[in-house]
């Protein structure tokens, strides 16, 4: 007691130094987190940089505070602490759990005028869905991602289809596979047709197949999932029959980390996965490569994805202020436009792909367009309250369900009567 | 025995022992492999794969780990340094003084043999956070300074020595301390080599703990360094972790090949057997 | 004047023991009391905080499939693990202590897992076990002409691929335990059991195996605390899964407080496990102490 009290007046005191020094310049402490490769974090320093030397009155510390895990654990435990950071990259999924700690403001308050309510208007919708809540915006999307499709041209060719042509739907996409799948007498197979990974996180590509089965997997107010919903069933249904059933797929649990390689390797000809994967891609592929949507079935669809600027409780107004309006810089098209060439990550304003460096990018490379045509049909990362653990009780069902341990239903089911245990206090 | 079969037993039981050592030495080939052969060779096993450094070079511009290695050196080095301190002053106490609850002090000692920080990491983190030392170098040494095994390690060495040689010193007119320093640690020397050689691979190792309390460049030791350096969206590069990996071993990995022998020397005569 | 002596004893005792026992406390002692009173309450969260809440963690945790999976995970790994590392420590200490071609270059191999971090290792043996184009797929594939295994997605094998490096891990960290034990018996011993014509097998048995018995013992403790603590490498090949087929109870306890952040329910976990290793550490010494004498 003594010692929370005295740590306590030791703050203070620290806060009124820091105020009374701040009276001439704003000090903001700015976490980010990277999850694709080193260049990153560069580029986010260069930016920084870039804007405390137009606006000399603001000084931004901004601290690279390694993965999306780090990230939001270091803020969690420093605001507990009493020392949070005003502003904070953090995955966009995790908003409802900064709420629930009470850790995070919503923009709303400082974005007053007109202008700036216009501003908040420009961003695609599909990432504003996991920003707001309850009719208030608590995230502004920066590093945002969406699952695209990539097919080997080589491999297309040998099975005798068009190499410029991508599955457009469900059907498609087997009918496809079975004809890029090289199987020997013995039945091993040496190139499979398609792979969707399903490690660690398989909610995220399985998102995909839910949304172009048009079923949305959790209300917005977080409270509520519909992971037993029939659509939900038969997309899960469809995933394990592309192993099981059509045999296009590699049985069991697949490595989202070995996936590129496999893709490198002939051992896959198409492969799902992160936009954030377009540049490694780029680099390695021994062969031509595709870049297409996700493939339809009801609609099109698929599920974003990364992090978002988040304003913490505790700063003063002047420092809100200042970290809204580095926000807002930061997301402008000419600064969006070189973080999105540097990284992979899909620019979250279509205006920045009416820059000119953003065209002169995709005429050389197009299949960064894919990522923003595919936004159109993008909804919001699943997410709600207790985040982790609902998701990973989805998880869990999932891979029991590719595994063959339970069928998709009762997997579902399952899981669906464990989220609601946990949800219902939210309710 | 015969001759024949004697020799027959011996040509058996090394082609097993080499058999076995093949299999125990491969993670460490195929590490090398990729780490001096471009990302191509990866699963491409070929004599004539060309050879580059380019590996170590990306490795060592996409992560700190000059920083990395820098704050495993300094909670290693801070580690033994405590634990001999605190290990040697408390084996001292139970092996040569006799005073009311030293059966029950010693036996909440081996307790920490079988509770071990690693178990506790809930309570420990919301201990450093009290203390105000999440993510910094302490944070990450002080639950182990203090060393079960340790103590109990040194206090059997300290019960083989003779009294005579305490009594003699004593005579002479050392201290308490004095006898510790003159007598009692020099002849422990390599209780405390095998110790030392077993806590640093231990906390050079190490890696849950770290994971939760750090959150920065500044503090992270190498092990939670590699795990967020391979954990990035864009899939696996086994050619540059292991190259990171053997950057980061590497001088482990020389020191026990150049003192293996002293080092096994030294646990035989520390009596861990 | 006795009296004055034993008195300063007692100061001096405990005056040495002080600064270790307060770093015992802070952090092994009262952490571990702190823990059992923390069962019983639940888990502050921003907006609330910790109330008082009984046996209702117990309760969840009884009725928690995940972790009856993962407690039976992990008495599963620890008898994979244990006499198999054990078995192998001894023999490959054996081999390196005779005199064998290359000797060298076969204990430096042994040696390997002690100083590679299990963390770094771990994506090695991802690569091991990768579908395809792995190196244990294809050494089967060009081999015996095996089709591609799964072994780390398939609920049936992910865990045996967990215990296999464990295994890897341990043999050769416990072997310089056995050598070094190995190395402390006269050779005479075994020279006067070869003159009466013992066999190989013989002196194992009767001489060598007998006197390692004290190393046994603080292997055989090492290894079942290891198998409890050592989780480094299922974060990389598996991260518990599929459906927590791999998961094991530390791991499991590290995933409910530090990515569900809920801390109760962990500390409930926890206190699982300390119950578990106290048990298993009463068994020990009483399977032990008939036929050790350990000073």
């Amino acid at each position: 007691m003594l010692k929370s009290t005295l740590l306590k007046a030791v703050a203070a005191t620290a806060l009124s130094f820091s105020t009374w020094a701040s009276a001439h310049a704003v000090d903001l402490q700015f976490y980010f987190p990277v999850a694709v490769g080193g260049k990153a974090a560069d580029t986010i320093q260069e930016l920084t940089a870039d804007y405390v030397a137009a606006n000399p009155e603001v000084n931004i510390d901004a601290v690279y505070a390694g993965s999306y895990q780090d990230t939001v654990a270091k803020a969690i435990t420093a605001s507990r602490g009493g020392n949070p950071p005003q502003l904070s990259v953090i995955l966009s999924v995790d908003m409802y759990t900064l709420i629930d700690e009470d850790l995070i403001i919503p923009f709303d308050d400082y974005l007053t005028s007109d202008e700036d309510k216009a501003w908040v208007e420009g961003f695609y919708p599909a990432f504003m869905e996991n920003s707001q809540t309850g009719g208030k915006t608590y995230g502004i999307p920066f590093q945002r991602s969406t699952p695209v499709l990539y097919w080997n041209k080589e491999a297309f060719k040998e099975a005798g289809l068009d190499p410029d042509v991508a599955p457009a739907n469900w059907d498609e996409m087997v009918e496809f596979g079975k004809m890029l799948t090289k199987k020997d007498a013995d039945g091993k197979v040496s190139q499979w047709g398609v792979r969707i990974p399903s490690s660690g996180f398989p909610y995220w590509l399985f998102q995909g197949l839910t949304t172009q089965n048009d079923v949305i997997l959790a209300n917005s107010e977080g409270n509520k999932t519909n992971f037993d919903d029939p659509k939900v069933v038969e997309a899960l249904q469809f995933l394990v029959d592309l192993s099981q059933k059509h045999e296009v797929m590699a049985p069991g649990i697949i490595e989202w980390g070995a996936t590129p390689k496999a893709f490198f390797e002939g051992q896959t000809a198409m492969m799902w996965t992160s936009t954030g994967n377009l540049t490694n891609v780029r680099n390695n592929a021994p062969f031509e490569f595709g870049v297409a949507m996700l493939p339809a079935n009801k609609r099109r669809g698929a599920p974003t994805g990364g992090g978002n600027f988040y304003l913490f409780k505790g700063a003063s107004e002047e420092q809100t202020q200042a970290a809204v309006d580095f926000v807002q810089w930061i997301t402008a098209p000419e600064q969006a436009a070189k973080w999105s060439i540097a990284t992979g990550y899909v620019a979250p304003r279509p205006a920045t792909w009416d820059t000119e460096t953003m065209k002169a990018y995709t005429a050389d490379f197009a299949p960064a367009l894919v990522a923003r045509d595919q936004l159109e049909f993008a909804v919001a990362e699943l997410s709600t309250y207790q985040n982790q653990r609902v998701t990973g009780v989805f998880n869990d069902a999932l891979a029991a369900a590719i595994t063959g341990q339970k069928t998709p239903e009762e997997a579902l089911k399952e899981a669906q009567a464990q989220a609601d245990a946990v949800l219902e206090e939210y309710r | 025995m015969t001759r024949a079969s004697d020799l027959f037993d011996r040509g058996l039981n090394t082609a097993a022992a080499w058999v076995l050592a093949l299999l125990w030495i491969l993670p460490l080939a195929y590490a090398i492999w990729t780490a001096i052969h471009p990302a191509a060779y990866e699963a491409r096993f070929v004599l004539t794969a060309p050879l580059t450094l380019e590996n170590f070079a990306k490795a060592w511009e996409a992560a700190p780990f000059a920083r990395y290695f820098l704050n495993t050196f300094i909670l290693v080095t801070f580690i033994l340094a405590c634990q001999f301190f605190l290990c040697t002053l408390a084996a001292y106490a139970f092996a040569r003084f006799e005073f009311p609850g030293r059966g029950f002090l010693f036996a909440l000692v081996l307790l920490q043999l079988l509770v071990m920080p690693d178990i506790l990491i809930v309570e420990n983190y919301k201990t450093m956070r009290l203390l105000d030392l999440v993510d910094t170098i302490p944070a990450i040494a002080l639950p182990y300074v203090a060393s079960g095994f340790g103590i109990f390690l040194l206090r059997q060495t300290f019960m083989t020595i003779p009294r005579e040689l305490d009594e003699a010193a004593r005579i002479e007119g050392a201290s308490f301390l004095g006898v510790l320093w003159r007598v009692y640690i020099p002849l422990a020397k390599p209780t405390y080599l095998a110790y030392g050689l077993v806590s640093v691979s231990h906390h050079w190792n190490n890696f849950l703990w770290p994971l939760i309390v750090t959150n920065s460049v500044e503090t992270r030791p190498v092990t939670v360094g590699l795990s967020i350096f391979s954990a990035i969206d864009s899939g696996v590069e086994w050619s540059v972790i292991n190259a990171a990996t053997l950057m980061t071993s590497g001088p482990l990995l020389i020191a026990f090949l150049l003192f293996q022998r002293q080092f096994v020397q030294s646990f035989m005569r520390a009596g861990i057997k | 004047m006795r009296s004055l002596k034993i008195k300063r004893d007692w100061v001096h005792g405990w005056l040495l023991l002080l600064p270790a026992m307060v770093f015992l406390f802070a952090f092994t002692h009262i952490p571990a009391i702190m823990t059992f009173i923390n069962s019983f309450y639940s888990t502050p969260r921003g907006r609330r905080s910790a109330k008082f809440i009984g046996l209702d963690n117990y309760e969840r945790m009884m009725s928690d499939p995940v972790f009856w999976k993962v407690l039976w995970n992990n008495l599963w790994f620890a008898i994979g693990t244990i006499p198999v590392s054990i078995a192998l420590a001894i023999v490959m200490a054996l081999w390196v202590n005779e005199r064998l071609a290359g000797r060298g270059f076969v204990r430096m191999a042994y040696f390997t897992p002690t100083v590679l971090p299990l963390i770094a290792v771990a994506n090695i043996w991802l690569f091991f076990y990768t579908p395809g184009f792995g190196l244990f797929d294809q050494i089967t594939g060009s081999l015996f002409g095996w089709s591609a295994s799964n072994y780390l997605g398939d609920p049936a094998t992910a865990l045996n691929a967990i215990i296999i490096v464990t295994v890897w891990k341990e043999a050769g960290f416990f072997m310089i335990f056995y050598l070094a034990a190995l190395q402390a018996i006269p050779v005479s011993l075994k020279e006067a059991a070869q003159i009466e014509g013992a066999g190989r097998w013989t002196i194992f048995w009767r001489i060598t195996f007998p006197l390692l018995m004290p190393t046994t013992l603080f292997v055989c403790i090492n290894a079942v605390i290891n198998s409890f603590r050592l989780v480094d490498h299922i974060f990389i090949l598996t991260d518990g899964g599929p459906d927590n087929a791999s998961a094991l109870l530390l791991f499991y306890i590290f995933e409910v407080a530090f990515r569900f952040w809920e801390t109760a329910y962990g500390a409930t976990l926890t206190v699982a496990l300390l119950a578990l290793l106290s048990l298993l550490a009463i068994g020990q010494f009483f399977l032990f102490d008939r036929k050790v004498h350990y000073k």
